[in-house]
């Protein structure tokens, strides 16, 4: 399917959906691409904005890392780093990368060609976040955004007060094992930086599919302090070490019999989507965090006031509330309905 | 509200009782008088107001977001005060402290509608997302956070070290925000009196008997006395009147006018409502006509009178006999009985009868006309305590009867069951003009294990002929043997039948419909 978008003023017909994903026409490649393609420029390194089989991946040296630490070093033909702030051209494509604030390495993709500037801000997020640089506010001509928390019951506390629910929780129930469920890539790190700086200076413990991004975390100088491997030892063996402490691991994990040889685990689930409490009680979440890597519904709205676009288009997500609010704002919105891309990582 | 918020947060996502209770008891320990109260009583439903209803929610929302993108939200959260707390604007708070339980309650209570849309208003704009879903729910009621009143005795129980019975005692004469029970609880003040009224005291219950614990009884130290197949209550007599107690302590003077008696001795009682007179006992059918009505005419008080058999007595005036032993409390009683002239009470005779061999046929020959269902056998030397006391009371039910009947009818179940076909209508043979004929003769839903239930299931779903709704009717082939107390005659059946308390005892895979039992076999075991 191809969809040529017609232009106006602006040029903006230089950029196509295909099924692999955003096609930039004029610089012959595709945003996040679901499939593999010739030349792939990719927003951040969470597994469904950045697969494996391109030929040829432009990316941020973070999220280059990160892939190779997924996919194996080899995991394209050419790599070429696009560091924050540097730039180059594809034939007629000048192309940048800015922070977006979404995990370590993220980066808005930058496009400008005729004269129109066009930012495919992959996942983004406003909030302060110690393991990642901040998004950065750059104007434009057309603003590709996500809405993933697009409806304005989304409005994500501060983060501190979150991570105090943790503390609170350890303190009233001293002989639990507090299991937290957090994607590896951002997620995980984050919820450590920020138990790190409310002063939780014990090891915290560590599911062994966390501990290679951790890894990957430190080296490019975010400090995660003590961390430690949750080896769940034999059958019936009680793990009484693990008692009273943090261990993080994948959401896959919590249903896992892994989860149930912990000492009496309280299960936290750390998401965005906490804040629909019904919902955290359908997963069976006994301590529901407010905790999100995107753009609550009021950061998506400052964003789009800041960078004051012309035109938004809006990639996945809930896109009916945030194009009818983009409305009463003066600026035309319209959605482009792309697939592939998983609710929250 | 920041406090009560969380604590109803915890209550929701904890899936544990002793979780919930851990929360709750902190709570109830942190929190001052007399916010801790209100909240208790939210908590429990015992909290309303009549200003603030879903409505004057909706119509706040509607004034302050827009009514587009609450559509949108609604419909995503599916909790209309949740959607609300979630999209309130935020704007600047006035810095007013924090809101406090008891400014809620307290207000919300004499405040007309408008009013209260004001206030409300003007919290939300107050105070953070979580208060305000705490805020919103504790106003319009309906918390559902599974707290029930005798989860919050427990919490209390746990939170001031104190036995959950001399709480449950005085509850009924405590009242929201519960100010005099939490000094008593603090050690700050006397326990609340409860002497002298008419109030419910827990009752002592009695366990099963099994054959192990049978071996190891000395029959000399138990009084024994019938299990009468009546309504187990409590009869209380005070200052203020008479007020008769269910065995849950539910007041049920309206459905009983005709035992609200005009004595004057004063004391509390424990016996068995049973139907009919001393002279003449009626059936359990007949006290179940009785039951059902939540305020009898005159004349069913007269065609279907009822009466009190006493066994027990827990206090004589303001004395408490509870900690007599039941050897003393029966002479006690038997020293009273005098003061109750009424033909409307009298007194369960102790059996005579000391071995073992006796006793089994006494309680096999308990068939007189449904009215025992058994023996209680009680130990002499124990005191009135509150609850099921292993080792005391026992209940030695007569075995129960049962009979081969065929699968007509199946329905869903409800809750956990509600994907399975899980109650089933049973019937019997019947044979008119050589015509052999199923006609229904009960309802049982209970005595299979989960395994069977799974094989039930698949048979009525490859066996529908019809469906009537939620019903299914299925073809006259699976036999099951029933269990049940016992049986009598009911004008209400078709068959002339009622069953009391059918169950599954087997399920007769290898027996074919015919030989199943006909409803005169069943006729015969009515007891007479
Ligand atoms: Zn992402």
């Amino acid at each position: 399917m191809v969809v040529l978008l017609k232009g106006t003023a602006m040029d903006k017909g230089w950029i196509e959906i295909h099924d692999a994903g955003m096609y930039v026409a004029p610089a012959d490649a595709f945003v996040d691409p679901v499939k593999p393609v010739q030349t792939a420029l990719i927003t951040h390194g969470h597994a469904d904005h950045a697969r494996a089989g391109h030929k040829h991946v432009i990316a941020t040296p973070e999220t280059l890392a990160i892939m190779a630490s997924r996919y194996g070093d080899n995991f394209a033909e050419k790599t070429t780093p696009l560091p924050y702030g540097h730039s180059l051209d594809l034939q007629t494509v000048k192309i940048r990368t800015a922070p977006a604030g979404h995990v370590l390495g993220s980066a808005q993709i930058i496009l400008e060609h005729n004269a129109t500037r066009i930012i495919a801000a992959g996942d983004y997020k406003r909030k302060a976040d110690p393991t990642c640089e901040p998004f950065e506010v750059v104007p434009c001509d057309i603003f590709i955004t996500e809405a993933t928390f697009g409806l304005p019951v989304f409005r994500h506390p501060d983060p501190a007060s979150e991570i105090q629910k943790l503390l609170d929780a350890q303190a009233l129930f001293p002989d639990r094992s507090i299991v937290i469920g957090a994607y590896s890539l951002g997620k995980a790190q984050r919820i450590i930086a920020l138990l790190r700086e409310a002063g939780w200076d014990a090891p915290i413990y560590l599911h062994g599919a966390i501990q290679p991004l951790c890894r990957l975390y430190e080296t490019h100088g975010v400090n995660l302090g003590d961390l430690q491997s949750a080896t769940i030892g034999e059958r019936g063996v009680p793990q009484d070490y693990l008692k009273g402490q943090f261990i993080i691991a994948p959401p896959s994990a919590l249903s896992a019999k892994w989860a149930q040889r912990l000492p009496d685990p309280m299960v936290v689930f750390a998401s965005g989507w906490m804040q629909v409490r019904q919902r955290a009680k359908q997963r069976g979440v006994e301590l529901p965090l407010i905790l999100s890597d995107h753009a609550d519904w009021a950061d998506l709205l400052m964003t789009i006031e800041q960078i004051a676009p012309k035109l938004v288009w809006v990639t996945h997500g809930r896109e009916d509330a945030l194009i009818h609010a983009c409305a009463q704002m003066g600026i035309p919105a319209e959605a482009l309905s792309l697939i592939g891309y998983d609710e929250e990582t | 509200m920041q406090a009560f918020a969380e604590l109803l947060e915890h209550l929701i996502f904890s899936p544990r009782r002793q979780v919930k209770l851990t929360y709750l008891s902190d709570w109830l320990k942190q929190t001052p008088d007399p916010d801790r109260g209100y909240g208790l009583a939210a908590l429990t439903g015992e909290l309303s107001f009549k200003s603030v209803k879903a409505g004057l929610v909706r119509e706040l929302a509607s004034q302050v977001v827009d009514p587009d993108l609450f559509a949108l939200s609604y419909d995503f959260v599916g909790d209309l005060a949740e959607t609300t707390a979630l999209v309130w604007p935020e704007r600047d708070r006035v810095n007013i402290g924090p809101l406090l339980l008891r400014e809620v309650v307290e207000h919300l209570q004499l405040a007309s509608r408008p009013a209260a849309s004001e206030l409300v208003k003007g919290w939300l704009y107050n105070l953070p997302e979580a208060q305000r879903w705490a805020l919103l729910k504790l106003a319009t009621g309906g918390m559902r956070v599974g707290v029930s009143a005798r989860m919050a005795r427990l919490a209390l129980a746990d939170a001031y070290n104190t036995p959950v019975e001399q709480i449950e005692e005085i509850w009924p004469i405590i009242s929201v925000p519960y100010t005099e029970l939490f000094a008593w609880l603090e050690g700050k003040a006397e326990r609340p009196n409860a002497e002298g009224r008419a109030v419910f005291r827990p009752l002592m219950l009695a366990h099963p008997l099994e054959e192990p614990d049978l071996a190891k009884m000395d029959l000399v130290e138990y009084q024994i006395e019938w299990k009468w197949d009546g309504a187990r209550v409590q009869f209380v007599s005070a200052e203020e009147g008479v007020k008769l107690f269910s065995r849950s302590g539910d007041d049920i003077n309206a459905s009983f006018p005709d035992m609200i008696l005009p004595i004057k001795w004063q004391g509390v009682l424990d016996g068995e409502l049973l139907a009919g007179t001393p002279g003449e006992i009626g059936s359990f059918q007949d006290l179940q006509q009785r039951l059902n009505r939540k305020k009898p005419s005159a004349k069913l008080q007269e065609t279907h009178p009822v009466f009190l058999r006493v066994y027990d007595i827990l206090f004589d005036g303001e004395d408490d006999l509870r900690r007599l032993s039941l050897r003393k409390r029966r002479k006690h009683l038997e020293t009273i009985l005098p003061q109750l002239d009424t033909d409307k009470i009298d007194i369960s005779t102790v059996v005579a009868g000391t071995n073992l061999e006796e006793l089994n046929q006494m309680r096999d020959a308990c068939r007189m006309g449904g009215l025992i269902e058994g023996l209680m056998l009680k130990r002499q030397d124990g005191d009135y305590k509150s609850g099921r006391i292993k080792g005391e009371w026992f209940k030695w039910k007569r075995d129960p009867l049962t009979a081969d009947v065929v699968i007509m009818y199946a329905q869903r179940g409800h809750g956990k069951r509600s994907s399975f076909y899980s109650d089933f209508t049973f019937g019997a043979w019947r044979i008119t003009d050589n015509t052999p004929e199923l006609v229904p003769v009960g309802k049982a839903y209970s005595g299979f294990t989960d395994v069977e239930l799974k094989r039930l299931d698949k048979f009525v779903r490859e066996n529908t002929i019809q469906k009537f709704g939620p019903v299914r009717e299925v073809a006259k082939s699976l036999v099951i043997e029933v269990a049940f107390d016992s049986l009598s005659m009911s004008k209400r059946h078709k068959s002339g039948l009622a069953m009391r308390f059918p169950r599954f005892r087997a399920i007769r895979w290898d027996k074919a419909a015919k030989e199943a039992d006909t409803v005169e076999t069943l006729q015969r075991l009515i007891d007479s």
